[in-house]
C-alpha cells in the first residue's frame, strides 16, 4: 500500500493542508523517505521497541474461547502488552525517532481515548521533548485517568471545548497549534488518517503487528489464519495487522466499526459498513466522512472514545472500495457482552475499542471449521476503561466505592 | 482578471484598500446585511464572506465560534449562496467566498463555481486547498472566470511563492504571521523582509491579513501592501457593540 506522489491511495487521501505547513510537510516527507530507505532506522526502531516496550508482543491461543464457540481456533495478538497498554506506542516511538532526526524540540498530539496521548507523553519524557496534548472535553470526562497520567508524565493537557468536543475537535486544535509553532514542533498524528504522509507513515510503524503475527501463527499453528479481525476507529491498529496479510489470498481481513446504539440509530461511528457516510475532505485528507448534505460533520457516538470519529483511514477506504477488506460493525451492547465473555473465559481484558474486534469475530467464528484459525487484534488493554466499563456494567459495589471516595474528598 | 482590474482601479484613488470578513449567518443574516451596508458605505473595497464549516482548522477562536454558532442556528450552504447573490446584486464592490474545501467538494466543484460566477462572486479563498490538491478546481475557476486567491505565508520559500503566484489570480493573500486568525501581529523588520519577498514573487496586488486590528496597523502597511484585511476584529466588534458600531470603526481606519 504505497501512496502516489500526491499522497493518494486510489482516490482517497492527499494532503489538504494550510499553506503555512507546506514547507514543514516537505521536510517531513523527505525525512520519512530517508528513514524508509535506511535499514538502520528500522533496526533502531526494533531495538527500541524490544527494550523499551514489549515487542514482540505475544500471540495468545485462546483455547477456552475456541472450545466455547466450537469453530475455528482463536488467536489473540496482544498489543495490550505494549508499554502504555496499546498499539499506539508503535507509532509514537517511531515518530519519536523521526523527531530526533529532524531536530525538533516539541511534540503535540490529539487524543481520543487518551492512549495516544499517554503514549506521546511517555515518548516525550523519554526523548526529552516538550509535549502538549489536545483532548476533547467529552473524552476528558470519559477517560480522566489518562489525563492524570499525561500530566504526571510532564505533558500539558489542553481540554478542547469546540464542536462536538471529541477526537475531531482535538485534531483541529492540534493543527491550530502546529500552524502557530511549526518551526520547532512536530505533530505526532495518532492514527492512519490526516494529510499525507501520515496515513502511510503511521501504517508503516504499525505494520510490525502483522509482521510478528504472521510469523507467530506459522510457528504455533503451522499455517495462515483464514480471517483477521481488527477494530477500526481511525484505522491504525487495523492497518498494522492487515498490511502483512494483504498479499495472502486465502486470508480474509475484517474491520469492525463502532455501531454505537445501532446502525439505524444515527448514534454511531460507522463510516464504511453502512451507507451513512459519503466522500468528503476534512482534517487534511479525503475519505468517507459522516457528514450531512452540506458537508458539515455529524455527531458520532461510541462507548469507545477511541472509535468515536467521523473519518477513517484513506488506505482502508481504498481497500474497502477494492473489496480487499470487509467491514462490519458492533453495537455498544454487543461489545459489552464480548468483553464480559473474554474476561470470564480467558482472563484477558480488552479495551472497549478492541472489544469491537472480538464482538465481530464471535459472531462468525462458530461457523468456521475447527481446522481453521483466526486472529483477533487486541489493540489495547481494558483496565484503563475502568470507569466507563464499571459504569456500563452498572456495577453496584464500584458505585458504592466511588460515592464513598467522593464523600471522603468533599469532607476534607 | 476582472477582480484584479477592479482592485487596481480602486488603488488609484486610495493609499491602501480595505478588505473585510464576515461569517455568514453569524450572528444572523440580518446582522450580516446591516454590517455589509455599513462596511460598503464607509468605503470598504472588497468583502470576503465565509460560508461556515464544522471543522474550520485554519481559524482562531473568534471565527471558530462564529462558524459554530451560525451552524447551530441552522445556516445552510443554500442560504449562504442566496445571500451572496443578493449582496453582489446590491453593491458595486467585489465579493469573495471564503470557505473550506469540503463545502465546495460536497456541493460539486463545477456546480458551485458556475453558481458563484452567475451570482457575480469574483473570487474564492480556500485555506485548505493547496494548488497540488486543487487541479480541477483551478481549471474550473478559469472556465467560469472566478479568481482563485492563493496564499503566501512567512514560511513560504521564494520558490514556493513563485509557484503559487503562477496559479493565483485577483490578488495574493499574504498571511502576516504563523498561526490562526485573530491574534495581534507585529510589523517589524522580519515582516518587511517577508513582504518584499512577496512583492518579488508576484505582480498581483498583495493583501495582508491575520491580526490587523486598528488604524495604526493599517498605517504600517501603506506603501508595502495594496490591501489590508480586517477579519476577526469586526466580528468581535459586532459581538460587543452590535452591527451599528461597524460603520464608525471602518471610517476611522484610514
Amino acid at each position: 500500500m504505497n501512496q502516489d506522489k500526491n499522497g493518494f491511495f486510489g482516490k482517497w487521501g492527499g494532503a489538504y493542508i494550510p499553506e503555512v505547513l507546506y514547507q514543514t510537510f516537505q521536510e517531513l516527507k523527505e525525512e520519512y523517505a530517508r528513514c524508509r530507505q535506511d535499514p538502520a532506522f528500522w533496526e533502531e526502531y526494533l531495538s527500541l521497541m524490544s527494550t523499551y516496550s514489549c515487542r514482540p508482543t505475544p500471540l495468545t491461543h485462546a483455547e477456552n474461547l475456541s472450545d466455547y464457540f466450537g469453530g475455528a481456533q482463536i488467536y489473540i495478538k496482544r498489543e495490550d502488552l505494549n508499554h502504555t497498554g496499546a498499539h499506539k506506542a508503535n507509532n509514537v516511538m517511531g515518530q519519536g525517532l523521526l523527531v530526533k532526526r529532524m531536530g525538533k524540540k516539541r511534540v503535540i498530539a490529539e487524543t481520543g481515548a487518551g492512549q495516544h496521548g499517554v503514549a506521546t507523553a511517555t515518548m516525550a519524557a523519554k526523548f526529552g521533548l516538550e509535549c502538549t496534548i489536545y483532548m476533547g472535553e467529552e473524552d476528558v470526562m470519559r477517560q480522566r485517568p489518562n489525563v492524570f497520567w499525561m500530566e504526571k508524565l510532564g505533558a500539558t493537557v489542553v481540554t478542547v471545548k469546540d464542536g462536538s468536543r471529541t477526537l475531531k475537535d482535538a485534531i483541529n486544535e492540534a493543527f491550530r497549534d502546529w500552524v502557530t509553532n511549526v518551526d520547532d514542533t512536530h505533530y505526532v498524528f495518532g492514527t492512519a488518517c490526516g494529510p499525507a504522509p501520515f496515513p502511510e507513515m503511521v501504517s508503516w510503524f504499525q505494520s510490525i503487528i502483522g509482521i510478528e503475527a504472521a510469523e507467530q501463527i506459522m510457528r504455533y499453528y503451522g499455517k495462515m489464519p483464514t480471517k483477521v479481525y481488527a477494530c477500526v476507529g481511525g484505522g491504525s491498529n487495523a492497518m498494522g495487522i492487515f498490511k502483512r496479510f494483504l498479499g495472502e489470498k486465502d486470508v480474509e481481513l475484517i474491520g469492525v466499526e463502532a455501531g454505537g446504539h445501532g446502525a439505524d440509530s444515527g448514534a454511531h461511528a460507522i463510516r464504511l459498513s453502512t451507507p451513512d457516510a459519503s466522500p468528503g475532505v476534512a482534517q487534511g485528507y479525503k475519505t468517507m466522512f459522516l457528514q450531512d448534505d452540506d458537508g458539515q460533520m455529524k455527531q458520532t457516538h461510541s462507548v469507545a472514545a477511541g472509535l468515536d470519529y467521523v473519518g477513517v483511514s484513506p488506505i482502508l477506504t481504498d481497500l474497502w472500495e477494492n473489496k480487499q477488506v470487509r467491514f462490519e460493525s458492533a453495537t455498544d451492547s454487543e461489545v459489552m457482552e464480548a468483553l464480559d465473555l473474554t474476561m470470564k473465559k480467558e482472563g484477558i481484558i480488552p479495551a472497549l475499542e478492541s472489544a469491537h474486534a472480538f464482538a465481530g469475530a464471535y459472531r462468525e467464528v462458530g461457523k468456521l471449521s475447527p481446522d481453521e484459525a483466526i486472529i483477533i487484534n487486541q489493540s489495547g488493554r481494558g483496565d484503563k476503561d475502568i470507569f466507563t466499563i464499571a459504569h456500563a456494567f452498572e456495577d453496584p459495589s464500584w458505585k458504592e466505592f466511588i460515592i464513598g471516595r467522593g464523600k471522603g474528598y468533599s469532607s476534607k | 482578471m476582472q477582480l484584479e482590474q477592479q482592485l487596481r482601479d480602486r488603488t488609484k484613488e486610495k493609499d491602501i484598500l480595505l478588505m473585510t470578513h464576515i461569517v455568514l449567518g453569524y450572528p444572523s443574516f440580518d446582522a450580516n446585511r446591516e454590517v455589509i451596508r455599513q462596511m460598503v458605505e464607509n468605503g470598504v473595497d472588497c468583502i470576503e464572506m465565509q460560508i461556515p464549516f464544522s471543522e474550520p482548522m485554519a481559524d482562531g477562536p473568534v471565527i471558530v465560534k462564529a462558524n459554530q454558532d451560525s451552524l447551530a442556528k441552522g445556516t445552510k450552504v443554500e442560504d449562504c449562496l442566496a445571500f451572496g447573490t443578493e449582496m453582489a446584486d446590491t453593491y458595486d464592490i467585489p465579493f469573495l467566498y471564503m470557505t473550506y474545501y469540503n463545502i465546495i467538494f460536497k456541493y460539486g466543484e463545477e456546480a458551485f463555481l458556475k453558481r458563484a460566477a452567475e451570482s457575480g462572486i469574483q473570487g474564492f479563498i480556500i485555506p485548505d486547498l493547496p494548488p497540488e490538491m486543487g487541479k480541477s478546481f483551478l481549471t474550473l475557476a478559469e472556465k467560469y472566470q472566478v479568481s482563485p486567491i492563493l496564499i503566501f505565508t512567512p514560511t513560504s520559500t521564494d520558490a514556493r511563492m513563485s509557484e503559487l503566484a503562477g496559479y493565483g489570480q485577483g490578488f495574493i493573500y499574504c498571511v502576516a504571521r504563523r498561526g490562526v486568525t485573530g491574534k495581534k501581529s507585529e510589523f517589524g523588520q522580519d515582516f518587511n523582509d517577508y513582504l518584499s519577498r512577496c512583492r518579488e514573487a508576484t505582480s498581483l496586488p498583495l493583501a495582508v491579513g491575520f491580526g490587523i486590528q486598528d488604524r495604526e496597523d493599517i498605517e504600517a502597511l501603506k506603501g508595502k501592501a495594496d490591501i489590508a484585511v480586517i477579519g476577526s476584529r469586526t466580528i468581535r466588534l459586532v459581538e460587543e457593540k452590535g452591527p451599528q458600531a461597524v460603520g464608525p470603526f471602518i471610517a476611522g481606519l484610514r
